[in-house]
């Protein structure tokens, strides 16, 4: 590869070792200026290493980079932002209980004298990018208020603001829904027609619709660059994973039976006091899986929250084979077999500094079965974590002794499928089990669901990033569709039934 | 009443000041991301070294610098430790706590032939000079300067924090230090200098009791003023203006204590003392409830890891 | 070099990075590091650093009365120090191990002075009065936190202040004080918790134990009680209720992850309190002990506080949190505080140097992970050293 001034950045032979390990082995990358381009792969390929690299946030053992055809020294972010290269990370970089403009003027402050901050010219200057690069946020807002795709184009203006040329978005479209993906889209185009190069990292999906060309990088080797018009998405696939891969679950059709979990009218508030949920009915029978989808902030986190009684449902009721659990304890609701996988595992779902074993009775720890007269038995413990970590194939297999927090997200997610469905429940809520994880890890989560359907159990799959901010469920009516999924409805304070009923697949 | 009135004003502010100092420390610690439990022994150290400063060059202003600085010089070993090498803060702090009070006790047997108490030393002036107003009751309000200068570092700690370029990094670092990073914004730097100047403030706060309210040092001069003021860090959720509204009170509730105590109610003393802290509970419980941290609070940081 | 020395040589390199790895290896470098400061402190002071310790070293071990005082020393803050690292476990900060050990003493006294049971009931009684005392303020703590959100560092240290001023208050009251003293009454004689009260000083324990020199040295010049073996017994206890029971199992779940334990169902709110009550009983306990273990066997008007409490943390924290931890970083607190006062006597070195050496090791306790680090950047050059002889 020769110095071309036609190329945005010229990433070449570039070597990073984390200790031993070599995260990534003479990868070259070329990106046209004015472009839209892909780095694919795996999670852990080394897609973002190599970004951090171009960022500055590592440095490489060996390689060069050349903007615009000449060759630069990136050692810290300062750098890269004086080369005109922004980056907006995975997990947003954003002071939650700042405003937007002060987010975005952070470390390139507008000042008066003695540094004494400016913040009418600041939010001048911010509000004059909004408009060019039609962006849409309010400068003023604070960062906890607005939502996930909002802050997401905060984190573009912070670039934009510090002149960047070339944007690197890590994994920009795994926190947003498909509404939210077509915006950002939009977002790209617009930037590249007007001269700024885009570089995106991706797992898979939405890169024919986003991007011109895109890098495939696999175990830190880089394994081609392909023109995206010309690919499938199984083709890409393959050269991501390295091996043919399904990208359809295979699953019989479903058998579903009597309805186990419904809800009827169900109002639910806010921390605010705002309505979240307005009168939302559905019910999911034995045997299937209901899919309910919407753009983040839509409620489905109060939902949550009021079906496992971590909150209180204002009006209507959630019942469990016919008995209303709505309002009672968390406790009740472990007892009429309802168990919950959820996407905030760390935080939600696990205990990160207890062990493998102490995690897999988390919910159990006071059944007889894990000792009497309240004193934990020990063995019986770890025989049964040691059961679930064969049968789930938990690895490394010998973790039932270690912290949570040593496992990889995807065996972390494992731990809590294998302790939710080891007891067997009747309802299972998913809510966006598969976020974060890699491929591996997705096409086992999507197995294991199909396995409990299969075996009888009720799934709610809530399949969008559940997140607080000011759209609610009854704004959005637009559906996730899958085969085996059926539309759920909100209304809108009015009593709707099901639509359509029993059906869409 | 008008003297009962400026009374309780007058001996407000004399307490309140030494916490103000400590609490404004406090402040500045935290919101950068350090949490400071240590600002009882950098108190005690600011006190020690004002004393001594004071009783060897017979200037008090001397002291009171000397104070700062070398609260400041203390607390670099909370700022190596907790910035530098990422320990565990509030075992550091704990540690400072222990520490100060043995060098302060250590170096004042030292300099005061054996006994840990100084002899009068020469104190700072009163605003309108001493003596000024005598006789009458307005003579309450001829307070020390150290009120003064702790409502003017009051309001200075309040502009630098929200009306400043550094504030603003200062804030950041503290509730999201990643990304102050990714912005390049020097984390371990920022957070440094906090502590150090949190040790400077804590100094003028020990500084405060020796070189004007008990003009001498003795074993109990700070005795848990620099817990009471990290209670006040708590209590004004973590800003300048909540924490001096919190030490005004806290003194409040002690004037209140000496003037109830003059044989006004039929109390025994020892249960009116009791008062301010049972005071400062009921407000807490009343009025002020959940104060939220700086997220980053007590969590060192450590590039890469998020 | 020869294969054979390669080998050993890196055997001998694998046992240091182990060495270097343990918790405990840490916190013996801290102690000798708190030496060595305190050592230059001294020298620089113009003290013999030498006679310095082994003043402190004799003052704890050269006489059997010497011993028996540490031990007696050491066991209320073995007793705080196992309630702050019963705290901390369950997520919960409990700077206010001082007041409750104040509660403890004062409940003791209340109990203790007024009634007068035969002994086999009046020691439960007065121990639980004590016990309660602690609990107490320790719920108090705990339920401001669960039901109004205020932070325990808060309540903790207006709660150690109200009880300074409360127990002076009861020193103070009629039905309570003593005349022309600053203490109270003491607790009736069939409260008292010393090792054979009545039999050491009466005529016949007296005679058997002149024929035994060290122990009668060890029993009849001290103050010899039940709160050491109450500790180890308490400090066993605290780890069984941590690690092996289910209640232990609910509060650190509760005290690592809150979101977690509140979504698997555990009441979050009562368990903060459970554990702040347990971890205030504890000190509780320590104060009860004291008044009946040790002589003037009262409380007394309090100028300021006895540092119990905050003894304790430092206990815990040179412990690691460990509740079996605590009984030995108790001892050598104990020793350092009763030894240290030798050290004045010997060679005139301000006692504070006690205070410094502590500081130093808590310090260096807090840059304890550095060693680790240290170990790891080792191997890495061992490793590196190695590549390049292969």
């Amino acid at each position: 590869m020769e110095p071309d001034a036609s190329l945005a950045v010229q990433m070449r032979g570039i070597v990073k070792e984390f200790g031993t390990f070599r995260a990534l082995d003479h990868v070259d990358l070329a990106v046209k200026r004015g472009s839209i381009h892909a780095v694919l792969g795996e999670n852990g390929a080394g897609k973002s290493t190599l970004m951090n690299v171009l960022y500055g946030l590592y440095r490489a053992e060996a390689g060069e980079i050349l903007l615009n055809g000449e060759r630069v020294e990136i050692t810290c972010p300062t750098d890269a932002i004086a080369h005109g290269i922004g980056m907006v990370h995975q997990h947003f970089m954003l002071v939650d209980n700042f405003t937007v403009t002060e987010n975005i003027v952070l470390g390139d402050e507008v000042c008066g004298a003695a540094g004494v901050l400016d913040m009418k010219r600041a939010r001048e200057a911010v509000a004059r990018i909004i408009e060019t690069y039609g962006l849409e946020v309010d400068p003023d807002a604070k960062i906890e208020e607005i939502s996930v795709g909002q802050q997401q184009r905060v984190e573009i203006l912070k670039a934009l603001y510090r002149g960047a040329d070339i944007l690197i978005l890590d994994e920009p479209t795994a926190v947003l829904t498909p509404q939210e993906i077509e915006r950002l889209v939009r977002i790209m185009r617009e930037l590249a027609s007007a001269g700024k190069t885009v570089i995106i990292t991706h797992k898979l999906k939405e890169i024919k619709a986003s991007s011109d060309a895109c890098t495939i990088i696999r175990r830190g080797v880089q394994v081609g660059t392909v023109d995206v018009s010309r690919a499938s998405e199984e083709e890409l696939a393959e050269l991501m994973v390295g091996h043919h891969v399904n990208l359809v679950v295979e699953k019989a059709p479903a058998a579903p039976g009597e309805t186990v979990l419904s809800i009827r009218d169900l109002v639910v508030e806010d921390e605010r006091g705002v309505e979240a949920v307005r009168g939302l009915s559905l019910s999911v029978r034995a045997g299937e899986i209901v899919g309910l989808a919407g753009i983040d902030g839509n409620g489905q986190c109060e939902l949550v929250e009021a079906i496992t009684c971590l909150s209180r449902a204002k009006a209507g009721t959630i019942a469990v084979h016919g008995e209303e659990i709505q309002n009672t304890s968390v406790r009740n609701v472990h007892a009429h077999k309802v168990a919950t996988i959820h996407e905030d595992r760390q935080r939600r779902r696990l205990v990160l500094l207890f062990t493998v074993a102490e995690n897999a009775i988390l919910e159990r720890y006071r059944d007889p079965a894990f000792g009497r007269r309240g004193i934990l038995d020990r063995a019986a413990m770890s025989s049964f974590a040691e059961g679930l970590i064969e049968a789930y194939d938990i690895r490394p297999a010998d973790n039932a002794d270690k912290p949570a927090r040593a496992l990889s997200g995807g065996n972390q997610q494992k731990v809590i499928i294998a302790r939710e469905v080891s007891g067997e429940p009747d309802v299972l809520i998913a809510v966006q089990p598969t976020r974060g994880l890699d491929v591996g890890a997705i096409e086992y989560v999507h197995r294991a669901l199909v396995a409990e359907r299969d075996r009888g159990t009720a799934i709610l799959l809530i399949s969008t990033r559940a997140r607080r901010g000011h759209e609610r469920i009854r704004h959005h009516r637009r559906h996730l569709q899958r085969q085996d999924h059926r539309h759920v409805q909100a209304g809108r304070g009015r009593r709707e039934p099901p639509w359509p009923p029993h059906g869409g697949r | 009443m008008l003297n009962n009135l400026l009374l309780l004003i007058g001996i407000t502010l004399m307490y309140s000041t030494p916490l103000v100092f400590g609490a404004l420390g406090g402040v500045i610690s935290e919101r950068a991301g350090v949490v400071n439990i240590g600002i009882e022994g950098m108190m005690t150290v600011g006190a020690l070294a004002g004393a001594a400063v004071s009783f060897f060059t017979g200037n008090a202003w001397l002291g009171f610098i000397a104070a700062g600085l070398a609260g400041a010089a203390f607390a670099v070993l909370h700022a190596v430790a907790a910035v530098t090498f990422k320990a565990d803060q509030n075992v550091s702090g704990i540690a400072l706590n222990l520490l100060g009070p043995g060098i302060a006790l250590f170096a004042a047997r030292l300099f005061w032939g054996g006994g840990t108490q100084s002899p009068s030393i020469e104190t700072l002036p009163k605003i309108l000079g001493k003596g000024a107003l005598a006789g009458t009751p307005w003579a309450n309000l001829n307070v020390d300067v150290t009120v003064i200068i702790g409502i003017v570092a009051a309001i200075a700690v309040w502009f630098v924090l929200y009306r400043t370029k550094w504030g603003l990094r200062v804030r950041a670092v503290g509730e999201h230090p990643a990304a102050a990073d990714t912005l390049g914004i020097n984390v371990g730097r920022i957070r440094f200098t906090c502590v150090v100047l949190s040790g400077m403030f804590a100094g003028f706060g020990g500084a405060s009791i020796t070189l004007a309210i008990i003009s001498q040092f003795t074993q109990t001069a700070v005795a848990g003023q620099g817990f009471i003021a990290l209670a006040a860090v708590i209590f004004g959720k973590w800003t300048p203006h909540g924490a001096y509204g919190a030490c005004l009170l806290f003194g409040a509730a002690q004037a209140l204590v000496i003037i109830l105590g003059g044989g006004v109610v039929p109390v025994p003393s020892e249960l009116l003392a009791c008062l301010p802290y049972v005071l400062t509970l009921v407000v807490l419980v009343l009025f002020v409830g959940r104060s939220v941290a700086p997220k980053a609070d007590g969590v060192p940081y450590e590039k890469g890891v998020r | 070099m020869t294969r054979q020395t390669q080998g050993a040589a890196a055997a001998q390199a694998g046992m240091v990075q182990r060495i270097l790895h343990r918790p405990i290896t840490a916190t013996l470098i801290a102690i000798a590091l708190g030496f060595g400061v305190a050592a230059a402190l001294l020298a620089a002071a113009g003290y013999d650093p030498g006679a310095s310790f082994a003043a402190l070293f004799e003052g704890v071990f050269s006489k059997p009365k010497y011993v028996s005082n540490t031990i007696i020393k050491a066991a209320p803050i073995i007793l705080t120090g196992i309630s702050v690292a019963f705290a901390f476990k369950t997520g919960l900060f409990n700077i206010g191990a001082e007041g409750q050990y104040i509660a403890g003493a004062v409940c003791a006294v209340l109990v203790g002075a007024k009634l007068d049971l035969p002994m086999p009931l009046q020691i439960p009684l007065v121990v639980i009065a004590g016990v309660a005392g602690g609990a107490l303020i320790g719920a108090i703590t705990g339920a401001l936190k669960a039901r109004f959100g205020i932070h325990e560092v808060i309540t903790s240290i207006m709660l150690n202040w109200t009880m300074l001023y409360l127990n002076n208050f009861v020193v103070q009251s009629a039905a309570y004080h003593r005349p022309t003293s600053t203490s109270s009454i003491p607790v009736n004689a069939s409260s008292f918790t010393t090792i054979l009260p009545a039999w050491k000083t009466s005529d016949a324990g007296l005679e058997t134990l002149r024929q035994v020199p060290w122990l009668y040295d060890f029993l009849v010049k001290t103050d010899v009680n039940i709160a050491f073996l109450v500790a180890v017994l308490v400090a066993v206890g605290a780890w069984f209720v941590l690690f092996r029971s289910k209640l232990g199992y609910e509060l650190r779940a509760v005290g690592f992850s809150r979101d977690a334990a509140e979504f698997a169902g555990m009441p979050v709110g009562r368990n903060t309190l459970i554990a702040m009550a347990i971890a205030g009983a504890i000190p509780g306990l320590a104060g009860a002990l004291m008044v009946t273990g040790v002589e003037p066997h009262s409380i007394s008007t309090l100028a300021g506080f006895e540092n119990y409490g905050f003894n304790g943390f430092s206990v815990a924290l040179i412990a690691g949190s460990s509740p079996i931890g605590c009984i030995f970083a108790g001892l050598l607190f104990g020793g350092m505080i009763y030894g240290g006062q030798s050290v004045q006597m010997a060679v005139g070195a301000p006692t504070d140097i006690i205070n410094i050496m502590i500081g130093t090791i808590v310090f260096f306790v807090a840059l304890a992970r550095v060693v680790p680090l240290v170990a790891d950047l080792l191997e890495r050059r061992a490793q590196k050293r190695g590549a390049r002889h292969a």
